[in-house]
């Protein structure tokens, strides 16, 4: 069993390397540390320390990735371990390894188009739908997610202990709800404007996508956003919220800005889930079945 | 008593929740998109049994419940009481029949239960895995009677009324497994 994830892993990390070097789409890689952390105010960064200097964990190789675009990298990809504190259960390990690539003058609806090929080259799916975050919820539940009031969505999502937003019950909902109800493999896009993360916003939609196979979110994209005055306001405005959760305002990355300021190319990003994938093409329901060690044995 | 954050839980956590003792089966981590997480939780109520879902906030906590197992032998009943002791202190417990629920019908005394307390007082009560017991009433069993397939009821010294082989008699010794109520073997003396 063991030795079966072992070379079913080793099978997909090489069809990934080699459908992006058909690509021409160049692999990198950047420090796991940063100075800094994120500001988005549910992710927990692992911190350490070198010779007393503290150093942050990497969530994601996000920032990194996008200085090297900013540099002129032109599209990258990266295979890399990323780290969220706090985030264990049967689809979390707060150590798990992640794909993330960029491309160059794409914008989401092109890069949900090479998800697809790279997906579908490496598990059986027959088909793909497509569907925007408002449609998912219309069809499924019968609510509009833009629309709807509190007391509807609370309603819908039974009871919750604690305080909870209207985007918590929303989040809620997209799990419990409209996730299983959808196909086999469907992209959610055009994410409410306040879910935007670091998407391009266009119309009040975040041009921001996920991809859900089985019910497990496997992927989440954007068309990037490259306005570095709008990307400081989104971190200040993150921060804002970490004040009012009662969390420790993040440091800005003023690296990240600074080559923001460069100029980041437009282009479209992703970052997917690699042992969420390989849980999948092994027909295998939780995370730890395809961790060599999950953290418990770590 | 203690209270746990919801990145405390795990199974087996004893938890108060609406006034009742509840311990945890399971724990899931929802954390859809790039939103808030929360703990779903699978809880089992230690008076009831019931087993109900509860969705917590990431980062609430609840008070924990002074809930404890403990291994005391069984003596008794008087009818109203079940009369336990501890091994070693030698102290007396007694518990009421709602604790007795599952495992009155195994016991016949003697035996060294599992026992769950609640601010000290005993909830619930679980039998060995195994017991041996005689075999009080059966019918002679017939064989190549394949119709009730190979097997017959059989009424057990404690009153428990289990399903033998046709082989065993009345008056036997059996080994029988409570948590599935199923006969196990015939015991020789």
């Amino acid at each position: 069993m063991l030795n079966d994830t072992l070379r079913e892993r080793a099978g997909l990390l090489a069809t990934i390397r080699n459908f992006f070097q058909t690509r021409n789409v160049l692999e990198v890689e950047t420090p796991v540390l940063s100075k800094t952390g994120v500001c988005e105010p549910y992710l927990k960064n692992l911190t350490t320390n070198i010779s007393n200097q503290r150093y942050y964990l990497q969530t994601s190789p996000e920032f990194a990735m996008k200085r090297l675009l900013c540099a002129g990298s032109g599209s990258i990809y990266q295979i890399s371990k990323a780290f969220r504190d706090e985030e264990q259960g049967s689809l979390h390990n707060p150590e798990f390894t992640m794909l993330e690539w960029y491309r160059v003058g794409f914008d989401y609806h092109q890069l949900m188009d090479e998800v697809e090929s790279l997906v579908c080259s490496l598990m059986d799916v027959t088909e793909f739908s497509r569907i925007t975050y408002q449609q998912a919820f219309l069809q499924t539940v019968g609510i509009d997610p833009m629309r709807v009031s509190y007391t509807e969505l609370e309603n819908i999502a039974g009871s919750v202990t604690g305080q909870t937003t209207k985007n918590d019950l929303l989040d809620l909902i997209l799990s419990d709800k409209v996730l299983p109800a959808l196909p086999q493999a469907v992209f959610i896009y055009d994410y409410p404007a306040n879910q935007a993360a670091m998407a391009k916003i266009r119309n009040d939609v975040a041009e921001r996508f996920e991809l859900v196979i089985n019910g497990v979110e496997l992927a989440n994209g954007y068309s990037e956003l490259t306005d570095p005055v709008e990307q400081e306001q989104r971190f200040i405005n993150e921060n804002k919220q970490r004040e009012t959760m009662g969390i420790k305002p993040m440091t800005i990355d003023q690296n990240f800005l600074a080559a923001m300021q460069q100029g980041l190319p437009e282009c479209a990003g992703v970052a997917l889930g690699f042992d969420r994938l390989l849980m999948l093409v092994c027909n295998k329901k939780i995370l730890t079945d395809v961790l060599p060690f999950p953290i418990e044995n770590a | 008593m203690a209270k746990y954050a919801t990145n405390q839980f795990k199974s087996g956590l004893k938890l108060m929740i609406d006034g009742d003792p509840y311990t945890i089966v399971e724990n899931e981590i929802v954390k859809p998109g790039k939103g808030q997480a929360f703990n779903r939780i699978k809880i089992r109520n230690l008076k009831t049994g019931r087993v109900i879902e509860r969705t917590y906030k990431s980062g609430e906590s609840v008070e924990g419940a002074d809930v404890m197992d403990v291994e005391l032998e069984f003596l008794y009943t008087d009818g109203e009481y079940w009369h336990f002791m501890d091994p070693k202190s030698f102290e007396q417990l007694q518990a009421l029949a709602p604790a007795m629920e599952e495992a009155s019908k195994w016991l016949k005394g003697q035996e060294v239960c599992e026992v769950t307390l609640w601010n000290g007082e005993p909830l619930s009560v679980t039998a060995p895995n195994f017991v041996e017991l005689q075999i009080t009433e059966t019918d002679p069993g017939l064989r190549g009677d394949t119709a009730s397939g190979g097997s017959k009821p059989a009424t057990l010294e404690t009153g428990a009324l289990i399903r033998v082989p046709l082989f065993v008699d009345q008056d036997e010794l059996v080994k029988v497994d409570t948590r599935t109520g199923d006969y196990v073997s015939r015991v020789k003396d």
